[in-house]
Formats: structure tokens, sequence, C-alpha cells
């Protein structure tokens, strides 16, 4: 359902006043829940809620032939559905643009932070190494999906651990207690543009009355990094907005890192 | 009841369930949404609807269409499971639709359609049983105007005992007979209607002598008539929420 014209208009208003529908500053975020293990046949699983917002994020493992051009690494691939129970925008079938751009953005973070050491996956060169699968499902949607999953993803694989692997075959249902290779842990921050401002975490509302987006990944131990960035939408940025986007994440993002920072820990 | 020598893995009796959970409005976009829970079996069901149905064609000017789609989360599973339908949830889909129908007042919303969505977040056998009880209170949960819920249940007959409410390791179970491993589960289905008694759902795969049916399908019935009370209870606790 889109919003109406009225709403749009009324979000616009207010925020030249900078303020917003539910009272908040353009760069508040809502309040952000983690459950985690939620699903006991995934090896880690995270559940994450921003506000309305919730998504669950589950990891599975299993072993393979690695990539002809990195034979000595574990591969990693990330799926989301954005199905139907969650929302009545989304339809079922198979993966639209959105569920594919969704699982990309979240791959790109993670791969390009390298959060999960993938040398380490590797069993035997060449031979045999880990596949890491990441399935990214939202349960409920109000805005700002991208960041959730991320989130959700990073602390899913943080709660990863091996299952017992015999005779090169995987034993499922059978845990070790050795956890998953990882570094630091990517944080992404998306900047939604309404007529000039900036704002972070917005509602489905929010988001369907602005212009563009863009987001930014970024990790940030001992110095800070941006792994990944994605602008979408159809209106078009200045140089100057770039780098207002860009400090907004560095500034903001630790906030999200804190709330979830004991998950971090090595 | 049968004399029997068979031990359930958890210990629990033949007649009895696992824990069984249910919680009321856990989707916020949805208009009906319910979770519910067989021990490590968990679905979660959402509910939009009556709404318009499009393309038209699709639509019956005499009554509202029930779509109903079940599907696992990939890591719902031991091995991964690849995203989307396979023959197996088309089917269970449909079993499902077929066991919500009776109790519905379809003809009251000619021209539209109900759109139910189960999903199931953890599986330990008996999944399609935890998605209709999630389904039916999700539909209590919007609003609409139902005879009655739909409880369902897994019976089963394992070894030689009649159980109710099977596990993964129950429906796998297997003895050994001339040195030959031989399946020894037959695993029963079934939904019921909470006020009539009546049967909506009723599968069947395995091997069991009709008077074993019997007796399987009145320890499924006594077993949900708890059931029934459980998802009652969870219904009224979101209304005085």
């Amino acid at each position: 359902m889109e919003i109406s014209e009225l709403t749009k208009k009324i979000i616009e208003e207010l925020l030249k006043e900078g303020r917003r529908f539910d009272g908040r500053k353009l760069n508040e975020l809502r309040e952000v829940k983690i459950e985690t293990d939620i699903s006991k046949n995934a090896e880690g699983s995270a559940k994450v809620k921003i506000g309305d917002t919730e998504v669950v994020v589950g990891v599975k493992l299993n072993v393979g032939e690695p990539y002809p051009d990195s034979q000595d690494a574990g591969t990693m691939m990330v799926a989301a559905e954005l199905s139907p129970l969650a929302s009545e925008n989304f339809e079922s079938g198979p993966p639209q643009i959105e569920a594919i751009e969704l699982a990309r953005l979240v791959d790109r973070a993670i791969r390009e932070s390298e959060y999960i050491d993938f040398k380490k996956l590797c069993v035997r060169k060449g031979e045999l190494v880990w596949n890491v699968f990441i399935d990214i499902y939202p349960m409920n949607v109000d805005g700002n999906l991208i960041d959730a999953s991320t989130l959700a993803a990073v602390i899913a694989l943080s709660r990863a651990v091996f299952p017992v692997l015999e005779d090169d075959k995987v034993k499922y249902g059978e845990l070790t207690t050795k956890k998953l290779p990882l570094n630091n842990a990517p944080i992404t921050i998306t900047s939604y543009k309404i007529n000039n401002s900036f704002i972070l975490d917005p509602t489905t509302a929010e988001e369907e009355s602005s212009s563009c987006r863009i987001s930014v990944a970024l990790t940030s131990q001992k110095e800070i990094k941006i792994h990944a960035l994605q602008k979408s939408g159809y209106d078009a940025l200045t140089e100057e907005e770039i780098d207002e986007v860009v400090s907004l994440a560095v500034n903001e993002h630790k906030k999200l890192y804190n709330m979830c920072s004991q998950f971090f820990k090595k | 009841m049968t004399k029997s020598t068979y031990k359930r893995p958890d210990g629990r009796e033949y007649d009895e369930t696992r824990k069984v959970e249910a919680e009321v409005g856990i989707i916020k976009n949805a208009d009906g949404s319910a979770m519910f829970s067989f021990g490590g079996s968990k679905a979660i069901a959402a509910v939009y609807g009556p709404r318009q149905l499009h393309p038209q064609h699709m639509q019956d000017p005499e009554q509202c269409v029930l779509r109903c789609i079940y599907d696992m989360l990939p890591f719902s599973v031991p091995e991964r499971k690849r995203p989307g339908p396979a023959r197996r949830s088309v089917e269970i889909s449909y079993m499902t639709k077929k066991a919500l129908e009776p109790v519905l007042h379809l003809k009251s919303f000619p021209n539209t359609v109900i759109d139910v969505y189960i999903m199931i977040l953890q599986a330990d056998a008996s999944t399609r049983c935890a998605g209709i009880n999630a389904a039916s209170m999700a539909l209590a949960n919007a609003g609409l105007s139902m005879n009655e819920l739909v409880t369902s249940v897994s019976t089963g007959k394992i070894g030689d005992a009649i159980v109710v409410d099977l596990c993964k390791e129950e429906e796998d179970y297997k003895i050994k007979k001339d040195g030959i491993e031989i399946k020894a589960a037959t695993d029963i289905p079934l939904a019921f209607l909470s006020r009539s008694g009546k049967i909506s759902l009723i599968q069947l795969d395995g091997n069991i002598k009709p008077e074993e049916l019997k007796e399987a399908i009145a320890l499924g019935k006594k077993a949900a008539e708890k059931i029934t009370q459980v998802q009652i209870q969870a219904l009224k606790k979101v209304n005085e929420d």
C-alpha cells in the first residue's frame, strides 16, 4: 500500500522544522531488541527488532569443493526472501530485485569487511572447504530493512559454531564448541533523503516519502574503514551530500555497535 | 489401550504431547497472526484479508477465495533447505487450506481473498500440525467469523505403540528384522474442528491395522481437546492486553 500524498506532505513539513512523525530526532534510532539462538537447527541464528521491523537470520554450514580461483578459502552465500507474511507490499514468487539487492548489500558488508576469515574455513586446500549460508527473513517490516538485516546477519554469525565433521561429511545436529573465525563486525547505516534532510532508521511511511537512500557499511576498530556503499532511489546527490551521509554513518554507527558489542567479543 | 514395550525417546507417555506453546498477535502488519509450537517444532502464521483479489479472473463471485502457503525457513531443518516451494510444501499448503476451509464463512465475502502464510521457524516433525494450529488462531485473531477453531495434532504407530504428537526421532523409527532395518513408524496428521469434533485433515503413511487407526484417531481427538484450550487461552490473552 502506498502512503497518501497527505501523509507525505506532513512528513516533509515536519522535517523542515527538524521534527519527525514519531517525535524522534533526525538521526535517532528506534529501540533495538536482539534475541539469539532462535532456531535450534541453525548453527547460528538471531532475531533483530528495530521499532516494528523484525528480521530473523539463520546460518547453516556445509562442506564442499572450493572455487577454482580460491582453492584455500571457504565460501559464503547470502539469500533474502521478502515473504508476504511480513508485509502486504510483498508478493509470493521468486525473489524480486528488492530481495536480491538486500541480500547483496548484506553480502558485501560481510565479505568486504573480511568479517569472516575465509582462509580459516579451508579444510584441505583445493579439495574441501566450509560453505557458509546466511538466510535473511523479515517477519514484520516497518522500514530500515537493510540495517536491521545486516545487524541480524552479523549477530547470527557471531553465535555460529561448527557442526561435527566426520569422513568429510557434516553430522547435523552434533555441534562442536568451535566458533566461526571472525574479525571486526561491520555495521551498515542507511541514510534516507527527504527534501533536503537526511534521516536514519525510517519507518515505511518515511521510506516511501524519500527520494533516495545511501547505505554505508563500515568497521571502526582502530580506524574507520568503509567497505560498501550503495545509492538507490530516483534522486541524485551532490558531493557535499555524499560527505554528509558518510559523516552520519561514521558518527552514528557506534550507537548500534555498542548496543550489541557483547556479541562481538572475541 | 494396546500393551506395548515401546519407550518414547523423550520419556513421554503415549497420550502426552510435547510442550505446547501459543501466542497471538506477533506480526503487526498482518490482520491476524499467531505462533504455535509442539516442542522443537515452531510455526508462525499471518493472515491478510479479506482483501481484493487480483487478477480479477481469479475472483469467485460466490465466495471468498482462501489461499494458504506453507513454507519452511532454509535453516529450520538439519540440512539447509533451498528457499522456495517444493512439491512437499505445495501439497501441505493445499492440505492446510482444506483443513481450515470448513470453519470459515467464505460466502460472506464474494470476490475477495484471504491469504494465510505459514512459516516453519524450527522443525522437529508435526510441522504441518503446528502450522494449522497457528493459522487457525491467526484467522480468529483477524476477527473473521468462524464456527469453531481448528486443532491439529499428529498421531501414529511407533513400533507396536499408538502414540500422539510424533517427534522427528519417532517419525524415523526403525526396527531390525532378520538383520535388516525396516521402517516401523506410521504417521497420521489429523485436524479436528473444536466443537463438532469433525475431522478436516487426515493423512497417513505407514502400516497400520484398521482397529489401530481407530485407536489413533481417538487418542488424537483427546489430545486436540487439550490443545484447543491452549489456543483459546492465547486468543483471550491478546484481547486482554
